[in-house]
């Protein structure tokens, strides 16, 4: 079973004295009160998922308050008020506050370790990310304490949400709320694709991504995809709610309809986006107890990529009772029902592989979570086909059978799992295992207390109870039925506080525990330290430690890549996206207070924007953006420090620009998440105008003169060049070019004068955003380049400023790449929206 | 561990369905489209059932059923034939079924003799606006007779947020949207009562906003009509008085008096509905006094200004008054 056979080691023979005791100083995590400045994805991962969880209980209690009410007829232990701001909060904070985070936090705190990285590609993004969603996230779940909280249920439909139907900050504050969620989403989903594609080990072409892997990067596609509808609905909202443009007004030709589809366009795609990390999770846990490879590896990545794209055209299933005409029922229909089939692949495969144990499947605690999802997932998707079916859905929509089937699938598809991979891989980052004893009792008081809350649920649905109504009357045949599902909530949370009194006794983080006590075959049970495994091993299966069997041996005795630290500082190998080939060796950020401090402020902002205090906010944004600028500063280290050796005969780059460098290619995801951002305004566009045709001009005179929009792309097309001419105009360090800095400011200049036109241009028209749809939709179009101005613009200062103390030349030039990569996206973004804006009125008005 | 429990599902199932059915109950299925879908809940329960107790013992046969068992769940062929081949035919089947009982509503859709009722949805109660056949229309709220196998096309809209009309009796729901008109045919099968409720949330009291639908025979219900469009019955003249003093009719309508409110519901006929305040209390004095004296507290947020200032033989005269709007 000896393995160099099939490969060589990269570094044989013993290594130098003292490298291990430069990594531990390296990679050391900040004590006592620097803690918060920590990036390293363990210690933040931690805060994470510890900050999730929290979320989870928080939203828990609220729901048993809600239960507590429901459990009697005629109850009036919570008042109306209460009781609507309670599944506000409740809803909200599973979805937005818990769901999703807990599942980007298990990518923040599994994938580097899963992938032998030291960390991911931008730490500091990642805790700036988690800081802003630890601040925002409570803040708004305390709102519900003090009679503050939205109370439009969690999807806030509006005109119920309009500042008519709803005055008061309350609805603001569930915006805030999204608004953290949205960026943690954009950062995470960043981190997590170029985590995945480029920082896995050498050796691990794409073939032999743990599936967990897999997930997380369709995860994170999708997010890239689904969060711009949901950003670019709040964005209508709150203009709507501050200024009066009728987004969603039918008065001034809005439609209440745009929001839904906005809405679900994102929301369905999310609950698949919470379902598709878990059930990565899962396929980790069960070829582990079953000792034996995932029997159809492919068949379920495939699934996992189909459930992602068919996710996308599901959403109007929660519009069924809109009266939406027939036939584009009947589509959506079909692709409801075809969303089944990869979970039943997924299913068939666990089972299959259940089959195939070496020797008896082991039962403990992790798989009884497993299994129990299993029995739970399928109930849901089996009653997620039967409200796929119009005319049932008709029935059930909106009525508790909904409340049943999606905490069957959400509980099921994500909870249970959760918990599965809390047994499971507390022993990565703790001193012992959690306990079998009251893990055990955990499991059955949860999956008992679950089905008794929820299985009744469905019958009291069908029974003709609504969701979201805080009293019912007695006679309706739904009393006995509520006091059951009442009992079952009190038996989960009777669950929930074992797990918590388990961690309370056992939960020790640290160093020490059993490698690998499982038996697993992923690189997470490396021995592992601060700085994760000791040298990166070179990979040469699927299931690595049980095919390389001295693995954990040679890792640990610095016998694969990178077994010191060459360039003195916080680094990891950078590899190809498909092959997994060494490219170069990326130099991270360590810990620093700039993010932490640009987070807190980021959120201080929102927060002082929601309670209308504007003054303060700028002040916070403005610091804001300077601890970004603080933050950024040092982590373009440039050249110098290589080229190093990593073994095997590698001597590669420390530095990177180019489609090769990972800060290229999270600036293309960044351009992709704004694209998704761009089309979705341009659906609204179109979409409103189907809808309120009549808002929009007949007449081309009631348009700007095509001289503005004229001079408005030339001023874009000019500023892109101008751009791309500074980068050329780099010169080598030691000749800088004084051309470099002037061009830059002409580009400023010229791209803010093409967004000073274009507005310029409709305001001269006439347009005003109050007015009608069609003014705040043209409008909407400079407001989104207007933010991507913005922020170039900032980024041009900060370029300018690193030319000038000489960290910009014809080498070192990642920060002035990255800013003209968002020049030329936005120059393509203005002059789509100046053709659209100007031609489309034109052609429909003529006609 | 599995098998129990899906049996136990089945049990809850049956005896919950026999032992409850109530006035808003989608398996009550008074009405042709109602009956066709209880028929293809009751298919989809029983299937789902079935299907899950099969993956449940694949399940267990997996963790410690015969050796030949795991032999053969283990291939990758489960996967194909289980994962894909079965759920492929299964849901192609179920689809087509489902678009034929879509198809099976259109005759009420295209029915010209339809009766035309319009509803629209204000925060928490539903305004009923019907047409005769002589064109005229007026109104009431909160309830609709219907007449018993005729069409009826309802033509839902909303004066502010977004509500859903639902009677589970007689059909699944349709949303009330603003700056839209939706409308949904429904048809009685025989005389009966049946219980309807705002399923989408609509803010504050969207808990207690009901009404009742009452299907008559053809001839009792024109006779409604006829009682329904005229004007109120006079009776206790202290109490209209009182009423019109208090300023009642500054938003509610009493037909044949000077009270011309369209704000809230048209009381020109209340005494003689099913219930007050959308379902929120039954109707008869006791229930006019009470709702006068602490609406708010049985309705929270509801629009109605406060009558605190009102004495008890002052409410007590209202309510009478009320009461004899029949």
């Amino acid at each position: 079973m000896s393995c160099p056979a099939d490969y060589e080691l990269p570094n044989p023979g013993p290594r130098p004295e003292g490298e291990r005791e430069e990594l531990l100083r390296i990679w050391k995590t900040p004590g006592g009160w620097r803690l918060p400045t920590a990036v390293n994805n363990t210690v933040i991962g931690l805060l994470y998922i510890g900050a999730a969880f929290a979320f989870f209980v928080g939203a828990g209690i609220l729901a048993l308050v809600m239960r507590t009410q429901l459990a009697l007829p005629d109850n009036d232990l919570v008042s109306q008020n209460l009781y609507n701001q309670l599944f506000t909060v409740h809803g909200t904070t599973m979805m937005f506050l818990f769901a999703v985070p807990a599942m980007e936090a298990l990518g923040v705190m599994l994938l580097p370790q899963m992938l032998a990285a030291r960390d991911l590609p931008f730490p500091r993004l990642s805790a700036f990310a988690i800081w802003a969603y630890v601040v925002g996230g409570s803040v708004f779940f305390l709102t519900v304490f003090l009679d503050l909280a939205p109370k439009g249920g969690w999807f806030m439909y509006p005109p119920l949400t309009l500042t008519q139907f709803s005055p008061g900050d309350n609805a603001d504050f569930w915006l805030l709320g999204i608004g953290f969620i949205e960026i943690s989403a954009i950062a995470g989903a960043i981190e997590i694709i170029v985590g995945v594609l480029r920082t896995r080990p050498p050796g691990m072409s794409l073939d032999k991504l743990p599936i967990f892997g897999w997930a997380m990067l369709i995860f994170a596609g999708m997010i890239m995809v689904a969060f711009p509808a949901v950003i670019l609905a709040t964005m209508f909202l709150e203009i709507e709610r501050a200024f009066g443009w009728p987004f969603f007004s039918p008065e001034g030709g809005g439609d209440p309809l745009l929001w839904q589809h906005l809405f679900w366009f994102f929301g369905h795609p999310e609950v698949y986006i919470i379902f598709l990390p878990a059930a990565g999770l899962v396929s980790m846990i069960v070829p582990t107890m079953a000792r034996t490879p995932l029997v159809g590896y492919r068949l379920i990545v495939v699934a996992l990529i189909a459930t992602g794209f068919f996710s996308f055209g599901l959403w109007v299933h929660h519009m069924f009772a809109t009266g939406i005409p027939a036939m584009s029922l009947a589509f959506f229909s079909a692709a409801s029902m075809a969303v089944a089939i990869p979970s039943g692949i997924q299913i068939f495969s666990w089972i299959a592989t259940i089959a195939d144990s070496k020797g008896k499947y082991q039962i403990n605690v992790p798989s009884l979570f497993v299994l129990g999802m299993l029995f739970i997932f399928t109930l849901g998707g089996l009653t997620g086909v039967m409200v796929a079916m119009i005319p049932f859905d008709l029935q059930a929509h909106d009525t508790y059978f909904i409340v049943a089937h999606m905490h069957y699938v959400m509980i099921g598809g994500m909870v249970f799992p959760l918990f599965a991979c809390f047994y499971y891989w507390v022993p990565m980052v703790a001193k012992k295992r959690l306990s079998e004893r009251l893990g055990r009792w955990t499991f059955w008081l949860m999956f008992i207390g679950f089905n008794v809350a929820f299985l009744p649920m469905h019958l009291t649905g069908l029974l003709g109870m609504p969701r979201r109504i805080w009293t019912y009357p007695s006679g309706l045949g739904w009393d006995g039925l509520n006091m059951i599902s009442t009992i079952g909530a009190y038996m989960i949370a009777a669950g929930v506080l074992v797990f918590i009194i388990d961690l309370i006794r056992n939960f020790r983080v640290g160093e020490g525990g059993e490698p690998n006590p499982w038996g697993a075959g992923t690189l997470e049970f490396l021995p592992q330290d601060v700085y994760s495994t000791r040298s990166i091993p070179h990979i040469t299966s699927r299931d690595t430690l049980w095919d390389q069997p001295n693995l954990a041996e040679e890792v640990e005795s610095g016998q694969h890549y990178l077994p010191n630290a060459p360039t003195g500082g916080r680094e990891t190998i950078v590899t190809s996206a498909i092959e997994a080939k060494p490219q170069y060796v990326v130099q991270m950020p360590g810990p620093g207070w700039a993010h932490v401090c640009a987070a807190v402020f980021t959120a201080a902002c929102f927060l002082l924007l929601t309670i209308k205090v504007v003054t303060l906010a700028v002040i916070c944004a403005g610091i804001a953006v300077v601890s970004c600028l603080v933050w950024v500063w040092d982590i373009d280290k440039g050249p110098d420090k290589g080229p190093v050796d990593i073994g095997g005969g590698h001597r590669l780059p420390v530095y990177m620009t180019g489609p090769s460098a990972h800060g290229w290619w999270a600036m293309i995801v960044l351009m992709i998440v704004a694209g998704s951002l761009y089309l979705a305004y341009l659906f609204s566009y179109l979409y409103t105008w189907t809808v309120t045709p009549e808002v929009w001009p007949d007449a081309a005179d009631e348009l700007a003169s095509l001289r503005w929009p004229a001079l408005s792309a030339l001023s874009f097309v000019c500023g892109a060049a101008v751009y791309w001419f500074a980068q050329k105009s780099l010169g080598p360090r030691s000749a800088r070019h004084a051309l470099t800095p002037g061009l830059l400011l002409l580009g400023a200049l010229l791209i803010s004068a093409g967004l000073g036109f274009e507005i310029y241009g409709h305001w001269s028209a006439g347009l005003r955003g109050p007015q009608s749809s069609f003014d705040a939709l043209t409008y909407m179009a400079s407001f989104l380049t207007g933010e991507i101005v913005v922020a170039i613009l900032i980024m041009t200062v900060y370029v300018t400023a690193r030319h000038f103390t000489g960290k910009l030349d014809n080498v070192r030039f990642a920060s002035l790449e990255n800013t003209n990569l968002l020049v030329y996206y936005m120059t393509a973004q203005a002059l789509i929206g100046l053709v659209v804006v100007h031609g489309f009125p034109r052609l429909v008005g003529a006609s | 561990m599995s098998a129990p429990v899906s049996k136990a599902v089945f049990a809850v199932a049956v005896f919950a369905l026999v032992g409850c059915e109530g006035p808003q109950s989608a398996f009550s299925g008074t009405a042709p489209e109602s009956s066709r879908v209880i028929f293809l809940t009751w298919v989809m329960i029983i299937g789902g059932t079935i299907i899950l107790a099969v993956v449940c013992g694949a399940i267990a046969a997996a963790i410690s059923g015969p050796a030949s068992w795991k032999r053969a769940l283990r291939n990758e062929r489960v996967i194909l034939y289980g994962g894909i081949a079965f759920p492929v035919i299964v849901l192609t089947l179920l689809l087509f079924y489902g678009f034929v009982l879509l198809r099976a509503g259109d005759s009420l859709v295209s029915d010209e003799n339809a009766l035309r009722v319009a509803v629209v949805g204000e925060q928490w109660w539903w305004r009923v606006i019907y047409e005769t056949r002589g064109g005229e229309t007026f109104e009431t709220a909160n309830e609709l007779r219907i007449p018993v196998g005729r069409t009826v096309a309802i033509e839902l809209t909303s004066a502010d947020v977004i509500h859903s009309f639902w009677v589970p009796a007689y059909a699944g729901k349709l949303d009330m949207i603003p700056g839209r008109t939706n409308t949904l045919h429904i048809k009685a099968k025989h005389p009966g009562l049946a219980r309807g409720q705002c399923a989408e949330y609509c803010g504050g009291a969207h808990a207690l906003m009901s009404f009742f639908v009452e299907a008559l025979p053809e001839d009792e219900f024109e006779q409604w009509i006829e009682k329904e469009k005229s004007p109120a019955l006079r009776n206790n003249e202290a109490g209209a008085r009182l009423f019109h003093a208090v300023g009642c009719g500054g938003c509610h309508t009493v037909r044949g008096t000077s009270a011309k409110g369209v704000i809230g519901p048209d009381l020109t006929h209340v005494a003689s509905r099913h219930s007050l305040a959308a379902a929120a209390l039954d109707n008869d004095e006791a229930a006019f006094q009470r709702w006068l004296r602490m609406h708010q507290k049985i309705k929270p947020d509801n629009r109605m200004p406060g009558f605190d200032f009102l004495s008890d033989e002052e409410i007590a005269e209202l309510a009478s008054y009320l009461g004899g709007l029949e």
